[in-house]
């Protein structure tokens, strides 16, 4: 019996090693698998006022480049309600309830993210304090961005669209063919349209938004635009590649989005048993 | 190591991870050299620091590198398998006559030719388990081995310059 002791002291260093790479690649996994929860991430009280200290220096740098874009989006805006102002005088009929509005959305501000990795994600100075729940969408008014994964008391991360391991429900909108888009990994500015069957011909230039179909994003967000088509290696899809429209090494304020209507719809896909795509 | 030694180690320490984590995080030279500059907190420890300690103190830099980064345990993988090897490394590649008691393996006490010994393999295995981890099943081994011999060059290069600039001749810190 104490040589077995003797013998396990003398190898300690090594099942120190083992027991610590154990416990490093359980964490990870942990952190890729779509229900699990990171137990050190960007979210944290200490890192969070760190990064966003951080991002309080950097941004002051980039504020009237971002005025410009806020004084831009106004004016859109601006132009939509005088719009329907006048519209209202014309004739005025109630909306049904299946088109009222169920979406609810939270200003925010990148605080830290990172670029170069297969798994990228981003953190935000809004938190459970504020109203962000799992599962919000993130976009700016260039794009979609991402979609939350965890939620701190006034941080929040969410998983980039640059993200192997994220699926975005989309469609092309001259078509109104859907698809998936999904990050190959490999440029940050270009990401893969997946599951879009071969009859379809869509050509290059052709606006890819989020589809009415996501429990994410309300439909119409912009993702990008289609750079090129080709056959690929699998019979029944083609290969298309989409020119990302938001820029991810110059994101800085995100708009956060809920669909409220989400829980009933969760319920609905439980019972039929479908397992929802982000 | 005296308190001294102890107190310049840990400022240096501190000091190469505000580095990675503000100024590094997303640099990336030509899309794949990635820079790993913090190791040099793990790699530089002294030579004669027990195994056990190296790699309690190499798990936590990965995991408060990792808590940044998002990552999840992607860097603490790598900075754990580093602390459990740089032990052997050393012996293998030890000088005639062994080391000097409490000497640190840096550019300046060791010289070019050894210093390049010790580091590259050590920064080529830590950044080719961190892009197996990161890229796991997403992406061709050409891929991972591109971007771990790029990362592994830019991170030996930063190393150099650093200690070219701001290590003085014996030991002492900055």
């Amino acid at each position: 019996m104490l040589r077995i002791f003797e013998f396990l002291y003398k190898l300690r260093a090594f099942l120190l090693f083992v027991l610590l790479e154990i416990i490093a690649i359980w964490m990870v996994v942990r952190n890729n698998s779509p229900q699990g929860a990171a137990f050190f991430n960007s979210s944290m009280a200490i890192s969070g006022s760190l990064l966003k200290t951080q991002s309080d220096i950097t941004g002051f740098f980039s504020l009237s480049e971002e005025n410009d874009k806020l004084s831009a989006q106004n004016a859109r805006l601006l132009k939509e309600l005088i719009g329907q102002n006048s519209m209202d005088s014309v004739s005025y009929a109630p909306l049904d309830s299946s088109f009222k509005a169920s979406f609810e959305i939270i200003g925010g501000k990148i605080v830290g993210q990172t670029l170069r990795l297969a798994q990228n994600h981003i953190t935000i100075n809004r938190g459970a304090d504020d109203g962000v729940t799992e599962g919000m969408g993130i976009f700016t008014q260039n794009g979609a961005v991402g979609r939350i994964k965890e939620v701190s008391k006034n941080f929040s991360v969410g998983i980039s669209l640059l993200n192997t391991g994220l699926l975005v429900s989309s469609k092309i909108k001259s078509s109104d063919v859907f698809g998936s888009i999904n990050w190959d990994g490999k440029d940050t500015q270009v990401a893969k349209m997946l599951y879009v069957p071969r009859h379809v011909t869509p050509s290059p230039g052709d606006t890819v938004i989020t589809s009415g179909y996501n429990a994410v994003f309300p439909e119409g967000i912009l993702i990008g635009t289609i750079k090129s088509v080709n056959p690929s290696e699998n019979q029944n899809y083609l290969d298309i590649s989409v020119q990302l429209s938001a820029d991810f090494s110059k994101l800085n304020y995100v708009y956060l989005v809920r669909n409220t209507s989400i829980e009933e719809r969760d319920s609905l896909y439980q019972q039929a048993e479908i397992s929802d795509e982000y | 190591m005296n308190i001294r030694n102890l107190f310049s180690t840990i400022i240096w320490g501190l000091l190469l991870l505000v580095i990675q984590i503000f100024f590094l995080k997303n640099l990336a030279l030509f899309g794949v050299a990635l820079c790993f500059i913090y190791l040099l907190l793990i790699l530089h420890l002294p030579v004669n620091i027990s195994t056990i300690s190296l790699l309690v103190i190499s798990f936590l830099v990965g995991l408060t590198v990792d808590m940044f980064y998002d990552t999840g345990g992607i860097h603490a993988v790598g900075t754990t398998f580093i602390g459990f090897f740089r032990p052997i490394w050393l012996r293998i590649i030890s000088p005639t006559g062994g080391y000097d008691e409490g000497t640190s393996p840096t550019l300046q006490e060791m010289g070019t030719g050894w210093y390049l010994t010790y580091i590259v393999p050590m920064t080529f295995l830590f950044s080719l388990l961190f892009f197996t981890v990161d890229q796991w099943g997403t992406m061709g081994v050409f891929n991972i081995l591109n971007k771990s011999f790029f990362s592994s060059i830019l991170t030996v290069l930063l190393a150099i310059l650093v200690q070219a600039l701001f290590y003085k001749r014996r030991r002492s810190i900055l």
